[in-house]
């Protein structure tokens, strides 16, 4: 077996935490730097019980000490990673962009891995970005004259951390951009909802799209091949809705429960972009290391 | 007491009386008409604001390009202004080209708990010299010391007043005053309250917030909005001039841009407390799903008032239409269970 690739994560928030206990698991990846700017903050406490090596330089430590990866992790935000990115590259990292900056070439593992592991900076568009476009890329691939997709994300509230909502609007508009990019639409929309309910609601995504005339059984089964090529990496990710078609539209709802690792199976909005990371650097350090992706 | 500033959202709410289907024609005939009636500000667009143009919610009948260069010209008194709810519209795609457009007013709202959502558009729009507001969303379904932190977020984004929506119209008057008095007692800015009638409360709850404190009324001519309808502002400026309380507004006119504009052209129906809004507001449900639930309650074949009470023990927020279709077809598959299981009962 040869030696795992190291990797260093970059923002201790949620999505850091849910990302350091997935590379945790992995046979491929071992994480060597889990870096933010608070020591204190619930992520680094966690990761610092966990034995992790940890740092409150951010991507300083990086700068410092470069040959403590190969891939990086930046979890923090739009914003920071504008400053991040050029950086990473000039320190020749493979980037795996969390953050919906959309520096990167946009990745949806299970539409365009191949193509990504060609780039250098990746950028895994937003949760509801990694449950809705695998979608209305399927029903695009059905029906290539549907001539608008909306989708509509509802996550718990207690999932969405201080970042998530700090970038609310990049949030909304990069899923957009997304659904366009991936399916060709010419029109495109994304409702992003945060729902404080109590106990979290499950996180949970309506795709509609305006198809005169669709084939309802062809798009049933599109849609649940789909849903199995996504399990292979999120495990939770559930159609919960088949397609239906009423009002001149095709209706279809996807949910996903998180595996608990940082933050209780709600939120499975952590699990889906997350998942689609450690999926692509996976991909990343087998391909390095010669085994076949297939 | 501070001077009242009226915000009439009878072209916004509105919109979702008649899914959102207001024709420029109208807008411009209203603003003009209703331009020196002395409001301080008219709101135009999406009943969800901008952006919110969708499946999920109802697709507008014109862009909001068409609908704000209509409302533009006519108001020369009256500041134009528009609402938005992060995670609908973004900056790039609707409040920047509305700014271009000439909108003086931004509210930004969401739901009641969430206010942190709102900083970067707020802060957008206090960078480009615009006066914003934060709206909190559904303000029933939080108390009033958390109401108090949301609001006070906003106010440390740059928020020039917060005004508390009883979406659903499900607040009581003792409600109102408590939540009002709490955040005026703390917050330098305005604050207003927007109220709905399902549980024709929404004059009651108006008064009890400009007694507590509130100087932002913000209602709908002829009380025309989404579910109930709102707290009808002509109503409210006859019966503050019989408290003797200044308003600045022209009563007349406000009856008469009523009677010509708003009865005859807006309206398509009457907009009142049906079963269906009254079920809504004890449910806590937001007053804009009614359209959506009778639809879904048609095609599941099931009772519109269990989905409300379902929806409501969901806790749903404003911009989840997507749970009715979903809590219809649970509430039709558990009829049928029902209706085997009874079978199965009467067998054995």
């Amino acid at each position: 077996m040869p030696a795992k690739t190291k990797v260093a994560i970059i923002g201790t928030g949620n999505i850091g935490a849910d990302l350091l206990v997935k590379i945790r698991r992995s046979s491929f990846l071992e994480c060597s730097l889990f870096a933010g700017r608070n020591l204190d903050s619930p992520g680094m406490r966690f990761a610092a019980s966990i034995g992790s090596r940890i740092s409150d330089r951010s991507i300083n430590a990086i700068i410092e000490d470069p040959s403590c990866c190969e891939i990086v992790f930046d979890a923090t935000s739009a914003g920071i990673h504008m400053e991040h990115a050029p950086i990473l590259k000039d320190l020749g990292k493979y980037t795996i962009d969390l953050t919906p900056s959309k520096i990167g070439c946009m990745c949806i593992p299970v539409i365009n891995a191949e193509v990504c592991l060609n780039e250098r900076n990746v950028n895994l568009v937003t949760c509801g970005g990694q449950a809705t476009v695998p979608l209305a890329y399927a029903i695009s691939m059905i029906h290539p004259e549907v001539e608008y997709i909306e989708v509509v994300a509802s996550i718990s509230s207690r999932s969405a951390g201080p970042g998530t909502r700090a970038n609310i609007d990049e949030f909304t508009q990069t899923t957009k951009d997304a659904l366009q990019y991936f399916t060709g639409v010419p029109k495109a929309k994304t409702i992003i909802i945060l729902n404080p309910a109590e106990p979290p609601i499950l996180m949970r995504n309506t795709i509609y799209a305006v198809i005169p005339k669709p084939d309802i059984e062809s798009l049933r089964l599109a849609v649940r091949q789909m849903e199995m090529r996504i399990q292979h990496y999120v495990p939770g990710y559930r159609v919960i809705m088949d397609p239906i078609f009423e009002n001149g539209r095709v209706t279809t709802m996807v949910q996903v429960t998180g595996l608990g690792d940082y933050l209780p199976p709600y939120s499975g909005n952590l699990d889906i972009i997350t998942c689609a990371a450690v999926h692509i650097a996976e991909m990343f350090a087998r391909k390095k290391e010669g085994i076949n992706n297939g | 007491m501070d001077k009242l500033r009226f915000f009439d959202a009878t072209l916004r709410d509105g919109s979702h009386a008649n899914a959102h289907q207001i024709s420029t024609d109208c807008i411009s005939n209203y603003c003009r008409a209703i331009d020196d009636a002395g409001l301080y500000a008219v709101i135009v667009g999406h009943g969800n604001g901008l952006g919110a143009s969708s499946l999920q919610v109802g697709l507008s009948l014109h862009t909001e390009e068409e609908m704000l260069s209509s409302a533009k010209p006519q108001l020369k008194k009256t500041r134009l202004g528009v609402f938005l709810i992060p995670g609908f519209g973004t900056i790039h795609d609707h409040i920047e080209p509305a700014i271009a457009q000439g909108v003086q007013l931004v509210k930004v709202g969401c739901h009641c708990t969430e206010a942190d959502v709102t900083k970067q558009h707020i802060e957008y729009v206090r960078a480009h010299d615009v006066e914003a507001y934060g709206v909190l969303m559904m303000s029933h379904m939080a108390d009033p010391e958390r109401l108090l932190l949301e609001a006070k977020k906003m106010e440390s984004y740059g928020a020039i007043g917060v005004i508390l929506m009883d979406s659903a119209g499900a607040m009581l008057p003792s409600q109102v005053t408590d939540r009002i008095n709490r955040i005026v007692s703390e917050c330098k800015i305005h604050i207003g309250f927007h109220g709905h009638n399902n549980m024709s409360l929404a004059m009651a709850n108006t008064l009890a917030a400009i007694n507590a404190g509130a100087t932002i009324v913000d209602g709908t001519l002829h009380g025309f909005g989404a579910g109930a309808g709102n707290c009808q502002l002509e109503v409210l400026c006859g019966i503050l001039q019989k408290m003797n309380v200044e308003t600045g507004l022209d009563f007349y006119r406000l009856l008469d841009v009523c009677d010509s504009i708003v009865v005859p052209y807006l309206q398509k129906k009457p907009v009142e407390i049906t079963s269906l809004s009254l079920v809504g507001g004890i449910s806590g449900v937001f007053s804009g799903f009614t359209e959506h639930i009778k639809k879904a309650a048609l095609r599941f074949n099931v009772d519109p008032r269990d989905i409300f009470v379902e929806l409501g023990k969901r806790k749903v927020v404003g911009g989840q239409e997507d749970m009715i279709v979903d809590v219809a077809m649970n509430l039709a598959q558990r009829a049928r269970k029902d209706d085997i299981s009874f079978l199965m009962e009467s067998l054995l």
